[in-house]
């Protein structure tokens, strides 16, 4: 059916035209967006080669953030399951708790060097909108978060640290009050004021060019774990895994190892609690190419190009599609896409956290349960890098209440 | 069939088919073209309407909750055709649907059903290659969006590859209401007609007779969508096709002299 209508993949990651990546991805937006997402486009080209833009950044992701983040060895855990060797890339200890700080400095940035004063973002989990709030507060700029009411009711927490950063949280109550409709919403917000205002997006998702600036904010994760692990190990990982919502930490982590052929990529997409449509999000399983929020990727959606419900118990992955570029990269087979369930997930969760002393936030705790499984059928000399995207503070709720903790 | 505005302004009416049934959807359609609509966009619903405001969200969600579905649409647009054949009738939808359904056999179909044209509202050219092939193939003619924001380079290529007419939106934003139509509209109007002789309609907020009489000083037709849904919201299904002709009568529209 793609093909039908679209370009045809020439290679099977890189952009076969600016914005494509092989037959996804593309500009599919209200004519009004047209113009700001032009412009976006060339600011950005400029924001790349501009050497006073990038030390700025570079300061503020090393002095504000924590860049670089430790590769940690989990030597209790490695030695529990008796394969491979797991090292955690820390992304979970820089500042907001996520790696999405990375990515909301840097198109901070380029909003201050626009002269946007005003941002919107959306949030699933809340960890964008808290990382956006926080880089709004630093910058001075006024800041607007969507966020769905299903959402705000599971990250209660995040909701009233955007708030006390000095964001607006609004909520949002239409189709399934999750980041999918938080992302509608943002976007009508956009439309509406797209003179004035910076949408400041969260993930590797939406018209071009917000997927490659996305994954472009967050290569640092990848470039980074290359140069600890070859520093530690003196050769590359078996595998990098990831978990995978609309796909940030993911292609971040993925991006500088695409040309190590012999590095398998592992992207993991929350199994939900069952594998009917709706009772999950692993768009690659139950998903089909369409057109979602302004790109052409998997999308999980009914017969009729209704989009679908999606279920997961992590809010950052709970999301109908996926990145373009992970949709490239599943085609050709460059990288492998699971699913974990939920169940699994909070187990990992427990694991961890027992194991080594790290609370992984629910999202991260994807990639954990997939390298549980998969390093015990791995030789000792194999290599797991598992980027642990974000901490668990923010889930205490959930995990209270799924784990049945003493006391909640 | 050509799409042709007898009146000026020419009028055309937004419904979101299926809400809140395709018969009442049948009816309300029959009856505006009767009191004066030149035009039906018959509206495709979609789980995310991202461009539009909270009214046409409310009727898209009814009219999925009685399980309207594309083909439901394509076999509402051949009835109405059938019933008033001189009635310009477009289909607008987001892209999505049409992509599932296949863009092929979406084109083939709307064009045997008798519709005279498309508008998919998350299209832009850029995007729109096959688009156009399919739509020239089979004769429908794709009516593009002109936006406040679009620079020239985009409008001329809008109103190079739109057919039937070029929908001017009259300001920033989703669809619903507004209390005044802005300088933008009037000033979009005239930059587009410097690319194309076809007729354009002006859309968005558009709600009331002042409007329409303000629209018609500078554009050839003007668009009223969720002014229209939001009564059929406050009608039920039996009365709604009265209330839809009466706020169209009471637009005051004037029959266009027979030029051209």
């Amino acid at each position: 059916m793609a093909s039908v209508i679209l370009p045809s993949a020439t290679s099977d990651t890189s952009e076969s035209q600016p914005g494509r990546f092989g037959i996804y991805g593309g500009r599919y937006v209200p004519e009004t967006l047209m113009a700001a997402l032009v412009e976006l486009e060339h600011e950005y080209a400029a924001a790349k080669v501009d050497a006073a833009f990038q030390a700025e950044l570079a300061l503020l992701l090393k002095d504000y953030a924590g860049r670089p983040t430790p590769l940690y060895f989990a030597k209790r855990l490695t030695t529990q399951l008796g394969g491979a060797k797991i090292y955690l890339k820390r992304e979970d200890l820089l500042h907001t708790g996520a790696h999405k700080i990375n990515n909301a400095l840097g198109q901070a940035l380029l909003a201050q060097r626009m002269g946007k004063k005003r941002i919107i973002a959306e949030t699933g989990a809340g960890q964008h909108g808290v990382a956006t709030a926080t880089v709004c507060a630093l910058l001075g700029m006024e800041c607007v978060v969507y966020m769905g009411e299903v959402d705000m009711a599971r990250q209660e927490l995040n909701v009233l640290r955007m708030r006390l950063l000095g964001a607006e949280v609004r909520a949002v109550s239409s189709g399934s009050k999750t980041l999918k409709d938080a992302i509608s919403e943002a976007m009508r917000d956009w439309v509406t004021n797209v003179r004035t205002t910076y949408y400041l997006l969260g993930s590797a998702l939406g018209a071009h060019p917000y997927p490659t600036m996305v994954r472009d904010f967050h290569r640092c994760i990848s470039r980074e774990m290359k140069e600890q692990i070859l520093q530690k190990e003196g050769r590359l990982p078996t595998a990098v895994i990831a978990c995978v919502g609309g796909g940030s930490n993911a292609i971040g982590a993925f991006y500088e190892f695409i040309p190590d052929r012999q590095v398998r990529l592992i992207g993991v997409e929350a199994g939900g609690r069952g594998t009917a449509l709706g009772e999950h999000a692993a768009r690659f399983r139950g998903g089909a190419p369409g057109v979602l929020q302004g790109t052409f990727s998997y999308v999980l959606q009914d017969d009729d190009g209704q989009i679908a419900a999606t279920h997961s118990v992590s809010a950052g992955l709970d999301y109908a599609s996926i990145g373009p570029e992970h949709a490239a990269l599943h085609d050709s087979g460059r990288a492998e896409y699971v699913s974990q369930d939920d169940t699994a997930t909070l187990d990992a969760v427990v694991r961890l956290a027992r194991t080594e002393g790290i609370l992984p936030a629910l999202e991260s705790a994807h990639a954990v349960a997939e390298a549980l499984r998969i390093a015990p059928m791995m030789p000792p000399h194999d290599i797991l890098v598992v980027n642990l995207s974000g901490r668990g503070d923010k889930d205490m709720g959930i995990l209270a209440r799924e784990l049945q903790l003493p006391g909640a | 069939m050509a799409i042709q505005f007898r009146h000026k302004p020419g009028l055309v009416v937004y419904l979101t088919a299926g809400d809140p049934s395709l018969d009442a959807t049948r009816a309300i359609a029959l009856g505006a073209i009767d009191a004066g609509a030149d035009v039906i966009e018959l509206g495709v619903p979609f789980s995310d309407p991202l461009a539009d405001g909270p009214v046409i969200q409310r009727a898209s969600e009814r009219a999925l909750a009685r399980g309207t579905r594309l083909k439901d649409v394509i076999a509402l647009a051949r009835e109405i055709r059938a019933a008033r054949p001189e009635a310009g009738l477009v289909i607008f939808s987001y892209f999505n649907p049409i992509l599932r359904y296949g863009l092929v056999r979406f084109a083939d179909d709307a064009a045997a059903a008798g519709a005279d044209g498309v508008l998919i509202t998350d299209i832009v050219v850029e995007e729109a290659q096959q688009y156009l092939a399919e739509m020239d193939r089979v004769g429908l003619a794709p009516i593009f969006l002109a936006a406040p924001t679009s620079p020239d380079e985009r409008l001329e290529a809008i109103a190079t590859h739109s057919r039937g007419f070029v929908y001017a939106i009259s300001r920033t934003g989703i669809t619903g209401k507004q209390l005044n139509l802005t300088d933008d509209a009037a000033a979009l109007v005239a930059r587009i007609r410097r690319w194309t002789r076809l007729p354009v309609a002006v859309g968005f907020g558009i709600s009331n007779a002042e409007h329409v009489a303000q629209v018609g000083e500078f554009a050839d037709a003007a668009v009223i969508g969720s002014a229209i849904v939001d009564l059929i919201e406050r009608s039920t299904p039996e009365t709604s096709p009265g209330a839809v002709v009466r706020f169209i009568k009471g637009l005051q529209l004037q029959p266009a002299a027979l030029a051209r």
